[in-house]
């Protein structure tokens, strides 16, 4: 997934969860659960809604990682990338 | 038109989710109304064919008709009235087919003989009770507002369903908590209990549990402190019902109100029936549904009016502690704080662990402090084996 | 003994009264039968006359009709008149100035002319003073616009109500039960007014609502009492002012407690009690989970014989007893 891309899908799961938020203005290194004031059920949905999108199986230990939409873009890229290693 | 809370008078007609001349059966949603408390699904508790639909856009009152279930010989007699605007309540039809209403409605025509004081009238209208079929202890045998009372299922005291879209005023939804915390602070006394519990068991296997399920599936630690509630109120059911005019009345199950904070503004607590009997994972699924449709405005009446307890969770990111407000007429609510990590002792030594406080605030009309304190040792054990719940 | 507050009657307080009204405005006077030498027929004036002479302690003669409206013409041109009439009944006898005058000449004078009078009326029975000086006509009076009608039923509003009613440009009735003027109670001092628009709660209650005004108020307190002892909650709305009625008060005691008793020692035909019943199921039907219940005077003309008397007054065991019809009725 290009990073745009994947902006693009991060900014779309967070406008379901947190209709009222902006999350444009959002800065790349905020933690998502304070800036949109998600709960750990937004969270959850959250990545439920990532995995759903992009058909990648995000295990529990690596959630930390998603709290942080750059966090979330770089995981994304590195997992897409490591599942079209293995396809391809 | 239902009634989804004592306040409110009339809803506006939004949609129609069913045509005229469908079949429609127990259980479905028909329609969706508008109220000042956002926009709830009405679901039906009859069979047959739907006709007759006042339009969209129509405000009615409570306890009006907002269409005709029939047996499918086509429209009711010529002579139908015209849906009424005004009046709260409709006269009785004894030869019309049922009304659509939030509850069963009643099998028999009234009687004239029944007498039924006038705001018991309005507030059966407002249960969706049929009050002719309620034993009147009032002057002459009349059926007064505390017989109406007693015969209705847990109301629910602030019941809101909030659509940030369309129909949802914050300003209306603090009113209504306003006014029923205020009546639960003015009429239950309450006692409070607290006890921190040490979740480690209860923790490490949800991870273990979670690491073979797909995403979807895991469970969040609030499922497990759900369902170890309900088990324990199974233990302990003088906590789960309510107490209306100061009798206590066992709930017929343990639905728990699971108590959700809304974007913007607000909390609702929609009933998870029959907590207790369900399995984690579909516990889990009901929870995550109730809040999806919480804050996107799609709650039915059914379960905004039947809780019989209400258990809120601070989640990661709340305080260490909760003294919560009961619901009336429920007797009890259980709060959880945050899950936090704490310097705690096991076999005479210091380590590090999770903790969990879990508070009680209840009714000490109906119970007093040695039961609470029963309910919360219960869910203590009950989580210390996080594989039998 | 230091640390109470003065007790004083309630024929003290509205003696109290007239005193303040005549010091503090000299256009204030008294007029009526017997106010002066004999010191008034329940001796609220007495001594009076010698503290502010002839000019303003006015003895009149046996005519109601006259020095009532002489009260009406001294109102008109400036004074600031107080009439005392014996009682309710003999008051019928200036019926036409009261009603055809007092109360309609600011109306039809299109506000030219105020009538800032008040009239002092002696009401109720008890006294064993039989069918002609016994009554409880008040509630004819809340039927005509234009007046305002008082019934102080506390010596705190005896003391007060009379500065307020000279303060309005409009005639004003202040009835003073008989029974009354021996009640005894202390006055505390923070209080130096009252309101003459408002209903009071003289006692909180949640379980059925007593309303009463004058010595009504007295008796249903009573039966509130009674009432406590079997576990009923009763509120008590003590009247006060008896036209314009405040009606907001009684319907937000009938949400409250949902069962009402109407408490009037006049005759319940046409009666205040009816007025105040019908305001209850016009604006509050919705609201009641019992019928109305009253508590009248017996439609008959008051007995001279004592136990009669007795009978044919509302007493607090009949008012707790139509209380209790309404919150166990089994």
């Amino acid at each position: 997934m290009t990073e745009t891309d994947s902006k693009i899908l991060i900014f779309e799961i967070l406008s379901d969860l947190a209709p009222e938020a902006d999350p444009a203005t959002l800065a790349g290194d905020a933690d998502l659960r304070e800036e949109l004031d998600l709960d750990s059920m937004d969270f959850m949905n959250f990545v439920v809604a990532l995995h759903e999108r992009t058909g990648i199986d995000i295990p529990e230990a690596d959630y930390g990682e998603l709290r942080t939409r750059d966090g979330a873009v770089a995981y994304l890229a590195r997992a897409t990338q490591s599942a079209g290693e293995r396809h391809g | 038109m239902p009634a989804l809370g004592a306040d409110m008078e009339s809803g506006t007609l939004a949609e129609w989710l069913v045509k005229p001349g469908d079949r429609v059966k127990r259980g479905d949603v028909v329609a969706v109304v508008e109220t000042q408390k956002g926009a709830i699904e009405v679901e039906i508790f009859e069979e047959g064919v739907i006709s007759e639909f006042v339009p969209v856009g129509t405000e009615v009152p409570v306890g009006s008709v907002l269409a005709y279930v029939g047996g499918g010989a086509g429209p009711r007699a010529a002579a139908a009235p015209p849906i009424p605007k005004p009046p709260t309540i409709p006269p009785p039809k004894p030869s019309a087919p049922p009304l659509i209403t939030a509850a069963p409605p009643s099998a028999a025509a009234p009687s004239a003989a029944v007498k039924i004081t006038p705001v018991a009238r309005r507030r059966a209208a407002e249960l969706g009770i049929d009050a002719t079929a309620l034993k009147g202890t009032g002057v002459d045998g009349s059926v007064t507002l505390a017989d109406v009372e007693a015969a209705a299922p847990a109301a629910p005291p602030a019941p809101a369903a909030p659509k940030p879209r369309a129909g949802f005023d914050p300003a209306e939804m603090r009113k209504a908590i306003a006014a029923a915390m205020v009546r639960a602070k003015r009429e239950i006394p309450h006692y409070y209990l607290s006890h921190t519990i040490d979740l480690g068991a209860a923790l490490a296997w949800l991870e273990h549990f979670n690491a073979a399920q797909a995403v979807p599936q895991r469970l969040l630690p609030a499922a497990l402190l759900l369902k170890a509630s309900a088990l324990a109120l199974r233990e302990v059911p003088q906590l789960n019902g309510t107490c209306t005019d100061g009798v206590f009345r066992q709930g017929d199950g343990i639905h728990a109100g699971w108590a959700i904070s809304l974007r913007g503004g607000g909390l609702v607590a929609p009933a998870i029936r029959d907590a207790d009997q369900r399995p984690l994972a579909d516990l889990m699924a009901a929870m995550r549904d109730l809040v999806q449709r919480a804050r996107s405005g799609g709650l039915r009446a059914s379960e905004l009016s039947s809780p019989t307890v209400t258990v809120t969770s601070l989640g990661e990111r709340g305080a260490e502690s909760v003294t919560a407000i009961i619901y009336p007429p429920q007797v009890a609510i259980i709060g959880f704080g945050t899950i936090l990590t704490r310097p705690w002792v096991v076999d005479g030594a210091v380590v590090a662990r999770p903790v969990v406080t879990v508070s009680l605030a209840a009714d000490h009309r109906v119970t007093d402090g040695h039961i609470g304190a029963r309910l919360l040792s219960t869910i203590e054990h009950l989580l210390q084996e996080p594989a039998t719940l | 003994m230091s640390e109470a507050a003065a007790t004083l009657t309630y024929r003290e307080a509205c003696k109290q009264a007239l005193r303040d009204a005549l010091k503090a405005d000299p256009r204030t006077f008294l007029m009526g039968e017997d106010i002066g030498r004999y010191g008034g027929c329940y001796a609220v004036t007495k001594g009076l006359l010698e503290e502010f002479g002839e000019e303003r302690i006015r003895d009149t003669p046996l005519s109601e009709s006259a020095y009532v409206g002489a009260g009406i013409g001294a109102a008109m041109a400036g004074m600031r008149p107080i009439v005392e009439i014996m009682t309710v009944n003999f008051s019928l006898l200036a019926l036409d100035q009261i009603v055809n005058n007092a109360a309609t000449i600011p109306h039809m004078s299109g506000g030219q002319f105020a009538v800032p009078l008040v009239i002092r009326i002696a009401t109720g029975g008890g006294r064993r003073v039989a069918a002609q000086h016994s009554h409880s006509l008040e509630g004819w009076y809340a039927h005509i616009p234009g007046l305002r009608v008082l019934a102080p039923a506390t010596v705190e509003d005896a003391r007060w109500m009379l500065a307020a009613a000279l303060v309005d440009p409009n005639p004003v009735l202040i009835f003073e039960h008989i029974m009354l003027y021996n009640v005894e109670a202390p006055l505390d001092p923070a209080v130096t007014a009252v309101d003459i628009a408002h209903a009071k709660i003289r006692r909180a209650g949640s379980g059925v609502t007593l309303i009463g005004y004058g010595n009504g108020l007295v008796k249903a307190l009573a039966a509130a009492e009674q009432l406590a002892g079997e576990g009923v909650d009763a509120e008590v709305i003590d009247l006060r002012v008896l036209r314009p009625l405040d009606t907001p008060t009684i319907l937000a005691s009938v949400v409250k407690t949902r069962r009402v008793v109407i408490v009037d020692e006049g005759w319940r035909s046409g009666s205040l009690s009816a007025e105040i019943g019908m305001r209850i199921a016009e604006q509050g039907f919705f609201d009641l989970d019992a019928p109305l219940r009253r508590v009248c005077g017996r439609e008959v003309p008051m007995p001279y014989a004592p136990h009669l008397e007795d009978a044919a007054l509302p007493q607090p065991a009949d008012i707790a007893a139509a209380a209790r019809s309404l919150v166990r009725p089994t």
